[in-house]
């Protein structure tokens, strides 16, 4: 793939800065959709730990993520084989010292990556929701956003070794991924799937069989309303990413819109179609996670696919979506959110589907094959590594009795809803 | 077999890397390639057992 230009046009530039300052609906959305899905003695905690987290994520990245992700052309350490060099990581400076914020490329690159780390930060948060401490999840956070989200960034977006495979390897253009859908979505999900392995399943979602069980959410709309901010989010996420990672012009935001609405909306009707059939009646809360799978797909290829493409990532994303919910919880895993499939198994359909429906030099599946092995063969492992020890150092479950008070009471002290949890005798009597 | 399963998927990881880096053969590295996530495949198959089987979290 095309390197970002280091210099836009006046146009592209201005068109790009709205597009990025876009960027941060998307987090505020998935964090009202992980409320959405908390029950309401958690509540607060949900969202509360998402506008923590959205800090320590910016913060870390700030402080050394972007030192280690770097930007193409830029300078990168690398090793040697067989004659050619191959970049593994961004030899930038710590707290992005000597960085150029100008009207260049690279000082939009930084802020939107920035962004997107927070919305990276807010998907493990989804699987772990009403049982991860605030502790807990801040320091996880702050290694995902400093370290494993900014290697993989460099990997496909800062001119490392995924992006080389076109020039060196003569593999396609190399990995190809515009909006995010393996770097921030399919990262972040991997992450939920590290998150909720090593935090385990909430109490009571699991019967002494092993049957897994419904824990709804405790208010829907505010799930809706997360799905309606997060697609204004989007779609700032995914142009600005065009434009910075894929090297096309700001006249192509149009078509990375147009493409997010289709695939989102096809993946909506099909979940809705889908679980109607199954059982019955649709299902909301699926519906509105295939909505929000839509969105991730689409990401990867929305700067180079027709609509009608994009309606065909939509319509496996909404199929899939609630066979997936269900084989997650059958696997042993309690993903409140949904997040494991929504970010995890969508980013990485996003990746493959750049190889189906984009029409590359050959080669390119090989590429978009081994950005999924790269996420499933080092995010993974490591992601869960670095959360088993952190976890060694600092429990990052919280304790039997404050999962039964909820995590409202337990890590804030005091309810989003108080008038629905009497907790104290003293509350009976007033 | 929990530490197998992540042993074997960094090992398919480690082949689909080799494969870019020291083959030079298109079909070389198709092949590697997809042994590579045949292995990742079955690693993360065994982790998710082994993560099924595990006793809850509350009784660690």
């Amino acid at each position: 793939m095309a390197s970002a230009p280091l210099v836009l046009a006046p146009t592209d530039f201005i068109l790009c800065v709205v597009c990025v300052l876009l960027t941060p609906l998307a987090a505020t959305g998935l964090a009202i959709i992980n409320t959405g899905f908390a029950r309401t003695r958690s509540a607060a905690h949900s969202i509360v730990s998402a506008f923590c987290l959205m800090a320590v994520a910016v913060l870390a990245y700030f402080i050394v993520g972007f030192a280690i992700q770097g930007f193409a052309g830029g300078p990168a350490h690398s090793f040697v084989l067989r004659g050619h060099a191959w970049n593994w990581i961004g030899a930038e400076h710590v707290f992005m010292r000597k960085l150029p914020l100008d009207g260049s490329a690279v000082a939009l690159i930084a802020c939107l990556q920035a962004f997107s780390v927070a919305v990276a930060a807010m998907i493990p948060l989804g699987s772990g929701a009403e049982r991860w401490r605030f502790g807990a999840s801040c320091a996880s956070t702050a290694l995902l956003a400093g370290f494993v989200y900014p290697l993989f960034a460099n990997w496909v977006w800062g001119g490392g070794w995924l992006a080389q495979l076109g020039v060196v390897a003569k593999v396609g253009n190399g990995a190809i991924d515009a909006g995010g859908a393996g770097v921030i979505q399919a990262v972040g999900g991997v992450s939920a799937l590290a998150v909720a392995w090593v935090l385990g399943p909430r109490r009571g979602k699991f019967d002494l069989s092993g049957m897994p069980g419904a824990i709804p959410g405790h208010n829907l709309v505010f799930v809706i309303l997360g799905c309606m901010i997060a697609f204004v989010g989007w779609l700032g996420l995914d142009s600005a990413g065009a434009i910075l990672f894929a090297g096309v012009s700001a006249s192509r935001i149009i078509m990375v819109a147009l493409n997010n609405a289709v695939a989102a909306s096809t993946a909506l009707i099909t979940a809705f179609i889908v679980t109607g059939v199954r059982f019955g009646k649709p299902d909301a809360s699926i519906t509105a996670n295939a909505f929000i799978m839509g969105l991730v797909a689409v990401s990867g290829a929305c700067a180079f696919v027709s609509p009608a493409a994009a309606a065909a990532i939509g319509l496996v994303a909404g199929v899939v979506i609630p066979f997936s919910v269900e084989w997650v919880d059958r696997l042993g895993v309690d993903d409140a959110s949904g997040a494991i499939s929504v970010h995890g198994l969508g980013g990485i359909w996003g990746v493959l589907a750049v190889a189906l429906f984009v029409h590359n030099s050959p080669g390119q599946w090989l590429a978009q094959v081994a950005m999924v092995a790269t996420l499933l063969g080092f995010v993974l492992p490591v992601s869960y590594g670095l959360n088993v020890l952190l976890d060694r150092v600092y429990r990052q479950r919280v304790s039997r009795e404050g999962e039964r008070r909820g995590m409202d009471m337990a890590e804030l002290g005091a309810n989003a809803y108080p008038e629905l949890t009497p907790l104290t005798t003293d509350y009976l009597y007033r | 077999m929990k530490l197998v399963g992540f042993l074997l998927l960094v090992a398919g990881f480690a082949i689909v890397f080799s494969a870019f880096t020291l083959l030079a053969a298109v079909r070389a590295q198709s092949i590697f390639v997809l042994a590579g996530t045949v292995v990742e495949l079955i690693g993360l198959g065994m982790v998710f057992r082994a993560q099924h089987l595990a006793p809850p979290a509350e009784e660690r």
